[in-house]
């Protein structure tokens, strides 16, 4: 039984408030870094998102005069915590995540989605046009990326024959083949998280140049901070997600490792759970890099064309690899 | 009968680097009709010039425009040379094209990085502006100046290409064509700018003569119209170069015709350096300029310009009109906007590169009353008040 004191720990300091914070802020400074390189630009040094969050946190806090108080205020925490949430299920240093619960799968897709809803609650409550389009385009790009991203991850569920990501991350590492199985899962889900996360090509609800800062045109001061820091975390978030599920076959069973009589498979597991999700953060970069936005129709299309239905196909296949001899469940 | 949904674009809007408005009438996500609202940002340039001499007009209309300041004043030199009945000395003639084909060059790079920018995608800004510091720095090698070159002068050029400078040149155009092929290739296969460009903004062949567009836009929509080859000024009539025309009259279409226009410029540049004639470079243009009155075209980077210069024996000129290109493509970018989606409505309006200070004017019309009148700044001024409620 863990102590109320062990909670508090895990909740504000690792893997909870602090590490993410100070990872997500690490994500978004080598996101912008590798953008700035590869746009032939110097880049940020490594405070300035940090820098960034408490600039905005000191700035005066606007809300305008129309807007409905409570849904204008509190929408960002709610978002905040959501988001933070779905870490305690996601494993981190074993292959047995902090609180594995059955089915903490679909409670962290649940979770993921909140942002997004948040982003339309926000857009309505503001009472101003930019962020009423940008609301309604973050809604109506939820059903593009959402099916592609549940069918890809739920084929995970369906190779390790369980609901659990702790689970689904264990079968991975006694059955690396199954990840094999899971490529073409992978690149979906990649993209699908890109769109989740409202980055080029598919930034269609703060799209600049045609509605200036979208949804959270009316945010200023500390909610602003606070929106700008579930950007991070769901980032962070969602590449740990997918490093758990997809790359989940690289990691190190319990006792893998001892040193001195000392367990030290935690420390190489976590050194493995940063590698990956940076390499995951380095590929969402990387097309953010290299595509012009799409329209939001155009948005539309794209998924339900190709991601959707090679969705479908992911879990196909790996119905076929479970049912077949190679991959019964253990 | 169903009421469209206007929405404003504008004045201050981030698709738009200087002042204007677009009243656009919605159907869903599509637009039925666009109405343009345009100068919010009224300089008196025309008006100021009737009270400057000769030679101080031409620092005040190098500055009408920040891209294409050299067209301004090469065209009211040209204007005023037509008068005085100059004969400017060829190697003159020469460097004021180097120069205007440099500007060109920039010009199309800048707006290439905006399209980019239009459409989302920050890393083709980035790289074409990198490109475009290259030009600049050529321009600062032969003229010495970035921005406002102050090179031409009423009887030729200020300053001389300099021989020792010509290996940095060729190096530098060498340089950019193979980045404006890389850009070329870029366009032409790059998916997501594909969707964004390709079949936006028609403008049928037709309407663009018909409504008089002019410059890449025109070009794009199939039309071979080019004052270079037409009525040709300067060193061009010497050169060879084709004029580069598209026939998918939609955005993307424009966006080649740029990128062409780019590459031609070069290979004029590289000829001009190869075929500079000898001799001076200016000539003593008297200060006082006889009665008279000349109208003169130029072809700038972004289509047709036309100064209209008259004097009356002074030395400060009676009337200066500038009718400047982004003016003439007003009328063709409301046609192209019709039947566009809202969020292609930046780059559709982007695509015939408007430049509004060269373009501010006053006359205002009233289409209920169907009155026009051109109005003062005193009226204006007092109107502005009125309905601010000041008295």
């Amino acid at each position: 039984m863990t102590s109320p004191l062990d909670v508090a720990l895990y909740l504000l300091i690792f893997p909870g408030f602090l590490f993410l914070l100070l990872f997500g802020l690490f994500c978004e400074w080598l996101d912008r870094k590798v953008y700035a390189r590869m746009q032939n630009r110097v880049g940020p040094p490594i405070f300035q998102p940090f820098a960034d969050l408490v600039k905005l946190l000191g700035k005066e806090d606007i809300i305008p005069r129309n807007v409905d108080r409570v849904l204008f205020q509190y929408t960002p925490l709610i978002a905040f915590a959501a988001v933070m949430t779905p870490i305690f299920n996601i494993p981190i240093w074993s292959v047995k995540a902090l609180f594995p619960l059955q089915g903490d799968l679909l409670i962290t897709l649940y979770l993921l989605t909140i942002p997004t809803l948040a982003l339309f609650v926000i857009g309505w409550s503001s009472v101003s046009l930019y962020p009423l389009v940008g609301g309604f385009r973050a809604a109506t790009m939820l059903f593009g990326f959402e099916v592609p991203f549940i069918l890809t991850c739920l084929s995970a569920g369906v190779i390790a024959g369980s609901w659990s990501i702790s689970d689904i991350t264990a079968h991975l590492a006694l059955q690396p083949v199954g990840m094999l199985v899971l490529v073409p899962g992978f690149i979906i889900a990649l993209l699908a998280l890109e769109a989740k996360l409202e980055r080029t090509p598919f930034d269609i609800p703060h799209a600049e140049t045609e509605i200036v800062g979208g949804t959270l045109t009316e945010y200023s001061g500390k909610k602003l901070a606070v929106m700008h820091l579930v950007d991070d975390i769901g980032m962070v978030v969602g590449s740990s997600l997918l490093a758990a599920i997809f790359l989940g076959g690289f990691i190190f069973l319990d006792s893998s490792f001892v040193l001195y009589g000392t367990d030290i498979t935690p420390w190489i597991n976590f050194i493995l759970y940063v590698a990956k999700s940076l390499i995951i953060v380095f590929v969402l970069t990387l097309v953010r890099t290299l595509f012009a936005r799409l329209r939001i129709d155009q948005m539309l299309d794209f998924s339900w064309k190709y991601l959707a239905i090679g969705g479908l196909f992911q879990m196909f296949i790996a119905v076929m690899y479970v049912g077949s001899s190679v991959g019964g469940i253990p | 009968m169903k009421e469209n949904i206007v929405i404003p674009v504008g004045p201050q809007h981030p698709s738009f680097k200087e002042p204007m408005r677009l009243d656009l009438s919605v159907d869903g996500e599509k637009v039925v009709s666009a109405d343009i609202i345009v100068s919010f940002n009224h300089r008196g340039v025309e008006k100021a010039t009737e009270a400057r001499t000769y030679t101080q007009n031409l620092y005040l209309i190098e500055r009408v425009c920040g891209i294409c300041s050299h067209s301004h004043v090469n065209c009211f030199c040209q204007a005023v040379e037509e008068i005085l009945g100059l004969e400017v000395p060829e190697r003159a003639q020469y460097i004021r094209t180097f120069i205007g084909e440099l500007e060109r060059m920039q010009s199309h790079l800048f707006w290439f990085g905006v399209a980019g920018h239009m459409i989302g995608w920050d890393t083709f800004l980035m790289y074409t502006w990198k490109d475009r510091e290259r030009v600049n720095d050529m321009l600062e090698l032969t003229t010495g100046n970035r921005v406002h070159y102050a090179l031409n002068t009423v009887g030729g050029v200020r300053r001389d290409i300099r021989e020792e400078d010509m290996e940095r040149l060729k190096r530098g155009l060498g340089f950019l064509e193979e980045r404006t092929r890389y850009y070329m290739h870029v366009m032409t296969e790059e998916e997501t700018f594909l969707k964004r460009t390709v079949g936006l903004g028609l403008l049928p062949t037709e309407m663009a003569k018909r409504l008089c567009a002019v410059g890449p836009t025109i070009r794009g929509s199939n039309v071979k119209f080019d004052v270079r080859a037409d009525d040709p000024y300067a060193a061009y009539g010497d050169l060879d170069f084709s004029v580069v025309t598209s026939d998918t009259c939609d955005v993307w279409g424009r966006t080649y015709v740029k990128a062409g226009e780019v590459l031609q410029s070069i290979r004029m540049c590289n000829q001009i350096l190869d075929e500079l004639p000898g001799g001076e470079v200016r000539v003593k243009a008297p200060s006082r300029v006889p009665a008279g009155e000349a109208v003169t075209r130029y072809e700038a980077p972004r289509g047709e310009l036309i100064y209209y210069v008259k004097s009356n024996g002074g030395n400060t000129p009676e009337r200066i009109k500038i009718r400047s290109p982004t003016l003439a493509n007003w009328l063709v970018m409301t046609e192209m906007l019709k039947g566009v989606y809202i969020a292609d409505v930046p780059i559709v309006t982007d695509a015939i590169d408007p430049c509004l200070c060269c373009s501010g004017r006053v006359t205002i019309t009233d289409h209920s009353r169907g009155e026009r009148m051109v109005t003062t700044l005193d009226a204006l001024r007092k109107r502005g008040m009125d309905r601010r409620g000041i008295s």
